[in-house]
């Protein structure tokens, strides 16, 4: 076999490869979801984080706006402080609150961002004042027990 | 046979051991130090892409699709008893491109172009060629091993991608095309829960270092292999069993590595 035919069946077999490694990068996986416009941060406080974890996803009526970066905790308050990277060009009012919400029954956890009314928006580095933690199942149900054991005194009076 | 006899072929054999990782270590270096001359003389290098890798394609993409196949079936067995048969291109995928890819394409790699290097390489030393070749001030480490080494690391990860990416077609056929799972989901779930940095890279990696490991060895096998028909066969043998373990070892240390901490 001549040099060049070898050289043309090479090059074949380089594109192919590099068109699975293409394929695998766009459409089994999410680069082609990457945006390629900047972030800012904002950070917000928990009393408790439940499963949050880096890289979750930060929502806004439903609709994927963010990620968050980072989770630390506050050693000063003993609260979880989350930095979350949102997309630029999407702002959101000062009096914004923030819950761990979680998808479905069994799903993961993400954070769900409610605007408020105020004028102002938030500027990258500010933190989200209003904040509701994560619902743990146990402390859940150990408040359910202790609401039952206290009707039934409250029936005998 | 006493108990002292015992210890001292015990100690012998372990003596040889080392003294083979040695060996082979030295080789390795040799071996990395050549690969420049690889890259002045590219054709050699390219000649072996197309004998290491196009003569590979055939044998990866129909064993990517098999498993692909296989993959799709059985875990929608599974999958469906949960009621998350949604899920199944995120199985395939993620079993294909983390795992089953990279490996299995390092077996097949290990068969069917690492025992070719071997025996090549061990008739060329059996007809006295590589002796030639040193006789005439040609380093046959740089004329012949390090086109051959250059060309398994970057055949390796190219076929390893293609394997990945065959098996998940071969997904999509029997996971949508014949159970009949909805194609949104299929690759929406896909696309949501594999990365391209954490997943796809790192079975990039993963792929890069079996393509070294597996040509290393058939290299070596085949360099120092005895220059009899019966030593070319043996050194073909212990090619495909070293290699295999070299990839099965080396998968475990990686994946430890890449994705055993949490996120």
């Amino acid at each position: 076999m001549g040099r060049k035919s070898i050289e043309t069946l090479v090059g074949l077999f380089v594109l192919l490869g590099l068109l699975a490694i293409v394929f695998l990068a766009l459409k089994a996986a999410n680069l082609a979801t990457f945006r390629v416009g900047g972030t800012y941060a904002v950070t917000a406080k928990f009393d408790n984080i439940g499963g949050l974890k880096v890289r979750a996803p930060v929502k806004s009526a439903g609709v994927t706006i963010g990620r968050v970066a980072a989770i630390a905790l506050d050693t000063s308050s003993y609260q979880g402080t989350v930095t979350m990277e949102l997309e630029q060009g999407i702002a959101f009012p000062t009096d914004t609150s923030a819950k761990i919400l979680t998808s479905g029954l069994l799903g993961d956890q993400y954070i769900g961002l409610e605007p408020g009314g105020s004028e102002q928006n938030l500027k990258p580095g500010d933190q989200i004042k209003m904040t509701q933690s994560a619902v743990v199942l146990e402390n859940l149900i150990s408040q359910f027990l202790y609401s039952k054991a206290a009707e039934p005194a409250g029936v005998q009076k | 046979m006493n108990a002292a006899e015992l210890l001292r072929r015990l100690g012998v054999w372990a003596l040889g051991l080392l003294r083979g990782l040695g060996h082979s270590a030295f080789f390795l270096v040799d071996l990395v130090r050549s690969l420049p001359w690889a890259l002045r003389r590219l054709f050699l290098t390219v000649a072996q892409v197309h004998s290491i890798g196009n003569y590979s394609l055939v044998i990866i993409a129909a064993s990517g699709l098999a498993v692909g196949f296989v993959l799709a079936l059985q875990g929608y067995y599974t999958l469906s008893r949960y009621g998350a048969a949604e899920s199944l291109g995120l199985l395939v995928a993620l079993s294909l491109v983390r795992e089953l890819g990279p490996v299995v394409t390092g077996l097949l790699f290990a068969g069917r172009a690492g025992t070719s290097l071997t025996a090549e390489i061990g008739l060329m030393k059996a007809g006295e060629q590589l002796a030639a070749m040193e006789m005439m001030a040609v380093d046959p480490k740089e004329r012949v091993l390090a086109p051959r080494f250059l060309a398994g690391i970057v055949a390796m990860p190219l076929l390893a991608a293609m394997f990945s990416a065959v098996g998940i077609l071969g997904g999509y056929v029997v996971g949508v095309l014949m159970i009949g799972i909805d194609p949104g989901a299929f690759w929406s779930q896909m696309q949501s829960g594999v990365d391209v940095w954490d997943d796809v890279g790192n079975g990039i990696i993963k792929s890069v270092v079996f393509g070294i490991a597996c040509t290393f060895v058939a290299l070596y096998q085949g360099y120092e292999a005895q220059a009899t028909p019966e030593g070319v066969a043996q050194a073909t043998t212990r090619t495909v069993v070293i290699s295999s373990l070299a990839v099965l070892g080396l998968d475990f240390v990686l994946t430890a590595l890449m994705f055993s901490a949490p996120r």
